[in-house]
């Protein structure tokens, strides 16, 4: 088992794998949760039981086929930089991250496999796939489950399912989300409503980045709210349907934008472009919304096909601990603002302007759904 | 329209679902925030009307029990629930059944599990559910002096127990 540094210096697999099949849908996530029969809830517990679980859990998790060649490592031996950047890629939670003694975190070679001990839960488990992928997710995460469960044995109830620390988790323990960019319904302020009717059918929608009900850089993240009364299939399949739907209405409002007024859309692109490539200064507002624009630009051909990678990567890359980490030295809110602009700027040195005539009219538009409540 | 709470103008309207009724609530600014209606996630009107509500008892809203008895296993008490929205272990929830259980009723798509199921307990699960269907359906048989329909359950029921003791 690796430590935590040599997984820091590299991207995750989802983040830099190939460009196909992540336009809108940019990842998917399924997480397990699942708990020790009669041994007290991390939070409840004492340092002493929480250790003792950590001792029982941790060489079993550490043993799975899947773990070889991973990370692994116990939180209290990390400097909160370090948690931090393992926040901002989504391998450990918030919450994990307050916790010290008694907590771990074990990540495959490929990062897409994470296993955090001693979070809310005694276990969650986490599977990261690149673009909508939320079954294959489940498959992975699942067989991990299925293996664990000869070893340890979970709290299950007849009537309740797993029994997780709140009670919102109950039933499967399963909670699948996946990380949607949607600047074509927002530019055509189609967002909200879409978002209603996403809404409406009990699934959760929030901005991926920011407080409350803001979304910096278009991008939204759709989960299950309910977990208890429906199978993890039933839950997964109706996300995918939701998510395939709300897709196709992204893709068809950025055509209908295009057609209805497309210096309108060249201009975007074409001022975050300047303004990305010659900025020095740059506040992580205003970079993911322009990064959001730039994506959209790719997407719609205005540049080659990997500079959606690179705006993807990018996401990542202007968080704050992991400017920090970059630069090895604590930043004031102002450096921070200077060193994101230095690594966009490099970054993009070899993108070429847009070239707004890539772009062909002769796209197919999809039929769309009537109404995303109608499936 | 006046606040459900107190006598000030109500600004806030809030519809919703309680044990499939739709039921409506007009609140005051002030009343609303009290109650954290402009917080989606700590608001249920189901908690406001199954704990009394209105007018009545304006200002104790949410009265605290006292600790109570604590899970046999772990010491936790339901009072720590409230305060913090976690369980203190596994046993918990058999030992807080019945508040939880209330709880639950609008927090998923359903009260009783469906999926996934260890593959140990695959065998005891399927025979705790179909127990749990028949001992249903036997209440609703008694209730309407369907006695021919209830001893055929009350037999199969059992049988279904039988099996199991004398398992080796």
């Amino acid at each position: 088992m690796m430590r935590f540094s040599t997984l820091l210096k590299h991207p995750a697999d989802w983040m830099t794998g190939t460009a196909e099949g992540t336009g809108v849908v940019l990842t998917s996530r399924v997480r397990l949760a699942r708990n020790l029969r009669l041994e007290p809830f991390p939070g409840w517990a004492t340092k002493e039981r929480r250790v003792s679980v950590l001792e029982r859990v941790k060489p079993e998790v550490e043993a799975l086929v899947e773990m070889k060649d991973g990370f692994s490592q116990e939180l209290d031996g990390l400097t909160s930089l370090q948690k931090q950047v393992l926040v901002e890629r989504h391998l450990i939670s918030r919450e994990q991250a307050a916790r010290g003694e008694g907590s771990a975190a074990v990540v495959n070679r490929k990062q897409a496999l994470c296993l955090m001990i001693n979070e809310e839960d005694h276990l969650r488990m986490q599977a990261i796939r690149p673009g909508l992928a939320l079954s294959e997710a489940y498959e992975l995460v699942s067989g991990v489950d299925g293996k664990l469960e000869d070893s340890l044995e979970f709290a299950f109830d007849h009537e309740l399912g797993y029994l997780s620390a709140c009670p919102t988790n109950l039933g499967t323990g399963m909670r699948a989300s996946a990380m949607l960019h949607l600047p074509g319904l927002v530019l055509s302020d189609q967002i909200g409503q879409v978002l209603q009717a996403v809404g409406k059918l009990q699934l959760a929608v929030r901005g991926f980045f920011g407080e409350g009900t803001e979304s910096l850089g278009n991008l939204f993240q759709v989960s299950n709210q309910s977990t208890l009364g429906e199978s993890e299939e039933t839950i997964i399949r109706r996300l995918e349907r939701v998510i395939g739907q709300v897709a196709s209405h992204e893709r068809n409002a950025r055509l209908k934008l295009f057609e209805d007024d497309a210096d309108m859309v060249f201009d975007r692109v074409g001022r975050a472009y300047g303004t990305l490539r010659h900025a020095y200064v740059i506040a992580s507002k205003e970079a993911l919304n322009l990064l959001s624009l730039l994506r959209l630009g790719a997407e719609l051909e205005f540049f080659p096909a990997e500079a959606v990678r690179t705006c993807d990567s990018l996401l990542m890359e202007i968080q704050p601990a992991h400017l920090q980490l970059h630069s090895g030295k604590k930043l004031t809110p102002e450096q921070r603002d200077a060193i994101r602009a230095e690594i966009i700027r490099t970054r993009l040195q070899s993108l070429d302007p847009p070239d707004m005539n890539r772009k062909q009219a002769d796209e197919e538009w999809e039929t769309p759904p009537d109404t995303i409540a109608d499936l | 329209m006046e606040c459900d709470f107190c006598d000030k103008k109500a600004t806030v309207f809030l519809t919703q679902l309680v044990e499939g009724e739709m039921k409506k609530m007009c609140l005051c600014e002030e009343c609303a925030e009290e109650k954290g209606v402009t917080d989606p996630t700590g608001f249920s009107l189901a908690d406001s009307i199954l704990t009394g509500g209105g007018a009545a008892d304006q200002g104790q809203a949410v009265t605290l029990p006292e600790e109570g008895t604590p899970c046999p296993v772990c010491g936790f008490t339901f009072n720590k629930f409230q305060q913090v929205g976690r369980l203190g272990c596994s046993e918990c929830y058999q030992t807080f059944q019945d508040d939880i259980g209330r709880r639950l009723k609008g927090m998923h798509k359903g009260t009783l599990h469906v999926g996934r199921v260890p593959e140990g307990l695959l065998e005891a699960h399927a025979r705790q559910q179909r127990l749990d269907q028949l001992r249903g359906r036997l209440e609703k048989a008694i209730a309407a002096e369907d006695y021919e329909e209830a001893a055929g359950l009350r037999d199969e029921i059992q049988e279904i127990q039988t099996s199991v003791a004398t398992q080796p």
